[in-house]
């Protein structure tokens, strides 16, 4: 079977019930699934997969990826895509924008730091760290309706909110 | 100690079974770890890469890390040696495989290992025998604070310690501990073990990581995000949920098939043994095989006269690279499976 929309087939078929009661059959090809939001990509793709859609997605609709180059290193983006490693600490600066998404998916959707925190990276920095860390504990303690844990982690919160000021 | 001892011998901590040592073989964390002011070492030149070798050798090696350490120069040393620290998961595999100037630094007990120029400046690892990750991780943490004392680490206030991968950024810890889940294999639950594990998010690989098969039963679980998440979380998550977790389903599935199907667990355990004790040529394969179900016949108490620490020396002594260092000579595979029988029937007195 042909899709709905196009000339490929098929791989994707839906039955929808209408307002009215009325039966809608769709037929989709995975593209075109998407497109409409029936269906998601896997979550768990590999890496290079990951990579190449946001070269796609910077390049616009060309196929040529964007001229994304770390001024540090001299490391472009499809060099990047390519081996999956970066080439110096800026260029996590440099490939900010494309690499915010990545993170996100590698890690569990989180973006910010949360353990240790080097010596030479100074108090400010460490009470910071606390600070989210400490945030990120109530959360969950208020999800799991700890409420005991969830007071001292606020009385902790505001001692350290209070160091800082 | 130098690299022909190491052959000898297990690693000390593998002689020793750890707590809850009938599951968990062993404990290891990792950080990796890059020095700011270098690039990462794909753009790194020659000279740069001599420069940062030196720096973090001479570093670790004036620390007083351990009581002592070894430097092996990997862009030096012979193939069989670098096979032997893969088997003893010393270094990784694609730093035995490096072509470029490269070298780890070893505690004499092997608990310690710091690979330098692999895919980060700085990968260190600490090891431990069973379940033992705390202890690890503050070991792995105080070699850290010792290193960064004298080495400015690449770090930024929102993604942690930059690595050259972005899925090790932030902590740049990998925990991974390594069970031996052979009741759990036999009664099919393993993949509800692994299915488990990917929806925390965790990897769940085989005896020698990505993308091996899980020989001998054998297999490691490791994390895999690194970003948003303390070394602390990540350590009470393995502590406190997933492994205790695996080992009791591991032990619960021991109990059950001792009580339904004594005869085929002793059927099973027996005849390992006996092809052990009596088989004239043996894979590498096979020999984890039969040796895993040995391991499960000692651990539930249907073996005597076979510890549990030979076996785990065995699972060791017998891959490739111990072999031929034992015999003195390159081997081919041919070779090695003559060998191999008859260091084994020496073992385990056939």
């Amino acid at each position: 079977m042909k899709c709905d929309r196009c000339d490929n087939p098929a791989t994707v078929h839906l039955i929808e019930m209408t307002k009215a009661g009325q039966k809608v059959e769709k037929h989709l090809c995975e593209e075109h699934a998407i497109a409409e939001g029936i269906a998601v990509k896997v979550n768990h793709a590999p890496i290079n997969e990951l990579l190449e859609k946001f070269v796609l997605k910077h390049a616009g609709t060309t196929m040529e990826p964007t001229p994304l180059t770390c001024q540090q290193c001299g490391l472009n983006y499809e060099a990047f895509r390519k081996t999956g490693l970066l080439g110096c600490p800026d260029c996590y600066t440099a490939f900010e924008g494309a690499l915010a998404s990545l993170l996100e998916r590698a890690h569990e959707g989180v973006a910010h730091h949360l353990g240790k925190v080097p010596a030479h990276a100074g108090a400010n920095e460490m009470r910071q760290q606390r600070l989210r860390q400490l945030r990120q504990e109530l959360d969950q303690a208020v999800a799991a309706e700890q409420y005991e844990r969830a007071a001292t982690l606020r009385d902790q919160l505001s001692q350290v909110e209070e160091e800082k000021a | 100690m130098s690299l022909p001892d190491l052959a000898e011998n297990a690693s000390p901590w593998l002689r020793k079974a750890g707590p809850e040592g009938d599951v968990v073989i062993s404990s290891r964390v990792r950080l990796a770890r890059n020095l700011a002011g270098y690039p990462f070492l794909t753009q790194a030149s020659p000279t740069q890469r001599r420069d940062i070798l030196h720096m973090c050798r001479r570093r670790i090696l004036d620390s007083n890390l351990a009581q002592r350490m070894l430097w092996v120069d990997l862009s030096e040393s012979p193939r069989l040696d670098r096979d032997i620290l893969v088997e003893r998961h010393l270094i990784s595999r694609q730093h035995s495989r490096g072509k470029k100037p490269r070298g780890v630094a070893l505690a004499d007990d092997e608990t310690i290992a710091i690979m330098v120029n692999e895919e980060d400046h700085v990968r260190l690892q600490v090891l431990r025998s069973g379940m033992q990750l705390d202890e690890a991780y503050a070991q792995a943490d105080h070699i850290d604070d010792t290193l960064e004392a004298h080495l400015d680490f690449a770090y930024s206030p929102k993604l942690g310690y930059l690595t050259a991968c972005p899925t090790n950024v932030g902590t740049g810890i990998r925990v991974s501990v390594m069970l031996h889940l052979p009741a759990l294999k036999l009664t099919g639950e393993v993949d509800k073990m692994r299915r488990a594990a990917k929806d925390m998010h965790l990897a769940v690989r085989g005896f020698y990581g990505e993308g091996t098969e899980a020989a001998g039963d054998l297999y490691q679980i490791s994390n895999q995000t690194t970003l948003g998440r303390s070394e602390r979380q990540i350590l009470r998550d393995f502590a406190e949920v997933v492994i205790p977790r695996v080992v009791e389903y591991e032990r619960r599935a021991r109990i059950a098939l001792l009580e339904k199907r004594p005869v085929v667990v002793d059927d099973k355990v027996h005849r390992a043994l006996g092809a052990l004790r009596t088989a004239r040529l043996l894979s590498s394969e096979e020999a984890l095989y039969l040796l895993s179900a040995v391991r499960m016949g000692v651990s539930m108490g249907r073996l005597d006269g076979v510890s549990m620490a030979g076996i785990n020396e065995l699972l060791l002594l017998t891959q490739p690279g111990h072999l031929q260092r034992m015999a003195g000579v390159a081997m081919s595979g041919a070779e090695r499976r003559e060998f191999r029988a008859r260091y084994i029937r020496r073992r385990l007195g056939g």
